[in-house]
């Protein structure tokens, strides 16, 4: 039961020859089955091809990576204000239905509109309408997705999100910002020196990340909107694995400055640095818990690393991983109740993710063998983390159980170190 | 008289090194048989002394190590493992030489991992390698401010590859001048 859905190359071809600059674009390929998938349609938008962007795959390839929805092949072209019969569309098995239309606005922007039908129901269950600048289409569409996924779970989508992550050609750097599907990445930061690390602030304004460009690890913090950087810590030795807290007040890092790699919290500028940890071991990638009151982290105190808590205010140290020898990288779900993290079995390197409050043993959820850098969406049902596929570096999302995967960028540079951002606009 | 000086130098290093923390254990075994000082001091060099001649060739040999040679400046490990083995006793040694003779040269060390597993896990690992070797040049009398241990992780390989020739040339601590 695995296969691989190349419908969005064959819809794009299927639509229509005249818009070459948009075809490059659809490199998601999601595999997997997910146990309850409601089937919708999402029917071609009237005038969406005289557009940069085809609003009706970008949002029926956001639905189907989210595991939740499984999309229903069709080359209808059905606007909001349409009629469509019910009936039919119950035929071709469709639970719900998605049309719209993209209208050029005399000052350069689209009206962009849409509607949502329960097909069961035969209920319309409503629709927006949203003038946004060229730029902005791919946005739109993410949005439609939004609210597609909240009227069908009642819960929020992550689809108009973003992510950040790194790229490496040859000896240059990037730090990039790109929509949640890996699209229109743009760079926020050029280096010919290695960039790890990014950190959304928990506003989504800002990027923390570790920067190299001084031969040694720097942690920054970088306004995305204006380019604006800053300082955080450039302390003797090595400064690496800033996380923010909850409140966007503080932050925590790694530094070296005291000999040994230790766990420091400090005000949002890198002010007043408190140690936490006191170890004559490496304690690292430090992150703050939902409700800001815990540091996860990664201590090699029993020999190989394991990932250890302790009260952010200082305080007793408990171990968290008992499974493997090598456990490390961990991110909470914004819940609190998940943790994802990196465990090495027989030599791989594989993405895990164990409930906190339960003992059953975690599992494996990837069959690839050098995940990295796990981060949850902020609606805590995806991950997004790294990992080699056919030889490159890649960057995939996946649900929680692993049943649906995404391979989200594949560009010519290799790419790392993902981040998923907050809901921020 | 120089030698003399030197060689009671490294003698009370090697007993320093021998004694020291059990995280940096150096093993109190004869050094290889070579001996290097840095390009840098060029009064005495070999290769300049006899210059004034006007048909004079000196010829230096980088093969054998000799007064010209560049001074080693890379420390290599083993998997998981922090400790300066006694082939690289002589690195630490000559630029301990070096730092102690000239207190106003300052050094980095960067560490650095193979490239399997985490990035900020191997920043880290780098970090402890290339603090074991500050310790060591520091027990052999170089200043604290003369030296900054600081970690590239898996980052910067030496050489590219996924198998352990690879691996083995990139876990390694670079001494570098600033």
């Amino acid at each position: 039961m695995h296969y691989l859905i190349h419908r969005f190359f064959v819809l794009l071809l299927l639509l229509t020859g005249l818009i070459g600059a948009a075809e490059a674009q659809f490199r998601v390929e999601i595999s997997g089955v997910g146990a309850t998938q409601v089937p919708i349609a999402v029917a071609r938008f009237r005038d969406e091809d005289r557009t940069t962007q085809i609003l009706s795959a970008i949002v029926r390839a956001d639905l189907e990576r989210a595991g939740v929805f499984r999309g229903i092949d069709t080359t209808a072209l059905i606007d909001e204000a349409g009629q469509p019969q019910m009936s039919e569309w119950r035929s071709k098995g469709a639970d719900a239905l998605v049309g719209g239309s993209v209208t050029r606005l005399a000052d350069g922007r689209f009206d962009v509109r849409f509607k949502l039908w329960d097909v069961v129901k035969g209920k319309d269950l409503g629709g927006q309408s949203n003038a946004v600048a060229p730029a902005d289409l791919r946005l739109a569409a993410h949005h439609i997705a939004d609210f597609v996924y909240e009227k069908l779970t009642g819960e929020k989508g992550v689809f108009s999100t973003r992510i950040a992550y790194v790229t490496r050609s040859g000896t240059r750097y990037a730090l990039r910002v790109a929509d949640a599907d890996g699209e229109g990445g743009q760079v926020a930061l050029n280096s010919p020196e290695p960039i790890i690390s990014p950190a959304w602030s928990p506003n989504g304004q800002e990027l923390a990340y570790v920067s190299f460009e001084a031969q040694k690890a720097v942690v920054y913090a970088q306004e995305v909107a204006s380019g604006k950087r800053r300082v955080i810590a450039n302390f003797r030795g090595s400064n690496s694995a800033p996380a923010w807290s909850p409140d966007g007040q503080s932050l925590v890092a790694t530094l070296s400055r005291e000999g040994g790699s230790q766990i420091f919290v400090m005000g949002r500028n890198g002010e007043n640095p408190r140690r936490v940890t006191s170890s004559p071991s490496i304690d690292t990638e430090a992150t703050f818990s939902p409700d800001g009151r815990t540091l996860y982290f990664v201590s090699d105190r029993s020999g190989g690393p394991q990932i250890y808590r302790v009260p952010v205010a200082g305080g007793a140290v408990e171990r968290v991983s008992f499974t493997g020898d090598y456990n490390i990288s961990p991110a909470l779900s914004p819940d609190g109740r998940y943790m994802a993290y990196i465990s090495r079995q027989s030599g791989a390197f594989k993405l895990y993710v164990a409930e906190l409050s339960k003992g059953a043993t975690p599992q494996a959820i990837t069959d690839t063998r050098d995940d990295e850098s796990p981060s949850f969406a902020p609606n805590g049902r995806l991950i997004i983390y790294a990992t080699r596929s056919g030889g490159r570096d890649v960057l995939m999302t996946t649900t929680l159980d692993g049943k649906i995967k995404a391979k989200l960028v594949s560009t010519t540079a290799d790419v790392r170190e993902p981040m998923w951002g907050p809901y921020d606009r | 008289m120089k030698n003399i000086k030197f060689t009671a130098f490294a003698l009370v290093a090697a007993a320093v090194m021998a004694g020291c923390a059990s995280n940096v254990p150096l093993e109190n075994k004869a050094a290889p048989v070579e001996s290097r000082t840095p390009a840098t001091s060029s009064s005495s060099s070999g290769a300049a002394t006899n210059a004034n001649s006007g048909s004079k060739v000196a010829s230096v040999d980088l093969t054998k190590n000799t007064a010209n040679a560049e001074l080693a400046r890379v420390v290599y490990f083993d998997y998981d493992s922090f400790v300066i083995k006694d082939e690289f006793r002589p690195v630490v040694e000559a630029q301990a030489k070096v730092l102690s003779a000239d207190r106003t040269k300052k050094l980095s060390v960067e560490g650095h991992t193979d490239e399997r597993g985490g990035s900020e896990y191997n920043l880290a690992l780098g970090q402890k390698r290339a603090e074991s070797v500050t310790k060591a040049l520091k027990l052999l009398g170089v200043n604290d401010t003369q030296v900054e241990a600081v970690s590239f992780g898996k980052e910067r390989p030496a050489v590219q590859g996924s198998d352990e020739a690879a691996w083995a040339k990139n876990r390694r601590a670079e001494l570098t001048s600033r």
